[in-house]
């Protein structure tokens, strides 16, 4: 499944169902550079979960509403809740076993 | 990712089982790189007197250091200097960062020196809620805060400085200004203690010149502060080798060099067998 770019706009419709991994990432940040395209390969084996990209840049507000203090930060929301918060580099193994 | 970042073998420190290890990689034909801080900020370097490895007599730290530092370059060797924040696997190979570029590498050798032996109290539990270590990742979701920073590293004044620049109020700690730290708080950081006296901060970056190494990357064990290692230098993640300081004591020249070589040799079984399935 394709990974979606979330904003204020699209944020709460996407993860208000099912069970969403959203990266938390900017493009100064160089562990992202790392994360990103790990998160891309979970993308490609598990349409199931749906999976979106937030740039704490371009969108402070939704970093600072749940509290992302520190990049790359990985959140798994199961029907709009958080579930699952993982800060620094997270590897495939680690990021499938958060989404079960 | 151009081509020009893609190595063989990735060697995380500049010290002896670096330079070592790269001497060996270059002598097997690999295409190997040296990721490392400046080496005048190594211990080594400040050592007064060596008297124990062989071939050098009454020789500083610097002299030492120095020396294979020459011998390498003669070879042409390759050498980035930058603090490496993050190493993790896509695919068959590795992907590294240090600041904010990226190199992608067949394998990895950690040969990054003594890591800090203790954490702060309160520091890992607060990771990602007020502590980092990484100034240049984190520093702009703290813009209009108070935030401290422990200086431990020889560029850290400069990444205060640039947390300044980009609008954090910061309180500056060195080992001169004060000697025991602990980070305070529920959810997130609201002090830092030091020396017993708390400053209210809701951030501390804590800045090394080594990050631990199951920080650096994910998923490796470790025996206290020291990479476990069986005698090829194998980590337990396929792929990843570690020589020298930071595999454990003692904390000599002539381990460092011995280990830094296997590493090497183990490393280039593992890009020739990785090579043959490709095949």
């Amino acid at each position: 499944m394709s990974v979606t770019q979330l904003t204020k706009a699209n944020f709460d419709d996407t993860i208000a169902a099912g069970t969403v991994l959203v990266d938390f990432w900017a493009a100064w940040c160089g562990p992202c550079r790392l994360q990103s395209p790990v998160v891309d390969e979970f993308a490609g084996k598990h349409p199931e979960v749906k999976v979106g990209k937030v740039n704490v840049d371009e969108e402070p507000e939704l970093a600072m509403r749940f509290q992302v203090m520190s990049i790359p930060t990985l959140i798994v929301f199961k029907n709009g809740k958080v579930a699952t918060k993982h800060v620094s580099l997270c590897p495939l193994e680690e990021i499938e076993e958060i989404c079960k | 990712m151009n081509e020009k970042t893609q190595y063989d073998v990735l060697i995380a420190g500049g010290g002896p089982a670096g330079i070592s290890a790269w001497l060996t990689c270059h002598a097997r034909g690999l295409n190997a790189v040296i990721v490392t801080n400046a080496p005048e900020h190594s211990l080594l370097w400040k050592a007064g007197r060596i008297d124990n490895y062989p071939g050098f007599s009454d020789s500083s730290g610097s002299t030492l250091l120095g020396s294979m530092y020459v011998g390498a370059e003669k070879l042409g060797l390759q050498r980035i200097t930058g603090q490496l924040l993050g190493i993790m696997r896509m695919g068959k190979s590795f992907i590294a960062s240090f600041g904010t570029e990226v190199l992608s590498a067949g394998s990895v050798i950690l040969a990054t020196g003594v890591t800090p032996a203790n954490v702060y109290p309160g520091e890992r539990e607060h990771l990602g809620s007020g502590v980092s270590y990484c100034a240049t990742c984190d520093g702009m979701l703290y813009r209009g805060k108070t935030v401290a920073v422990i200086g431990l590293a020889a560029d850290a004044e400069n990444e205060a400085q640039a947390l300044r620049q980009i609008g954090c109020q910061v309180e500056y700690f060195d080992k001169k200004r004060a000697r025991s730290f602990a980070i305070k708080g529920g959810d997130r950081v609201t002090a830092l203690s030091a020396d017993g006296t708390d400053y209210p901060v809701e951030g501390v970056f804590i800045l090394r010149d080594t990050i631990a190494a199951d920080v650096l990357m994910p998923g490796l064990e470790t025996d206290g502060p020291h990479i476990r290692v069986d005698a090829g230098m194998r980590t337990n993640i396929p792929g990843i080798f570690a020589a020298g300081d930071c595999t454990g004591k003692p904390y000599q020249i002539a381990r460092a060099v011995g280990q830094g070589n296997i590493a090497a040799l183990s490393a280039n079984d593992y890009i020739t067998h990785t090579k043959e399935n490709v095949k």
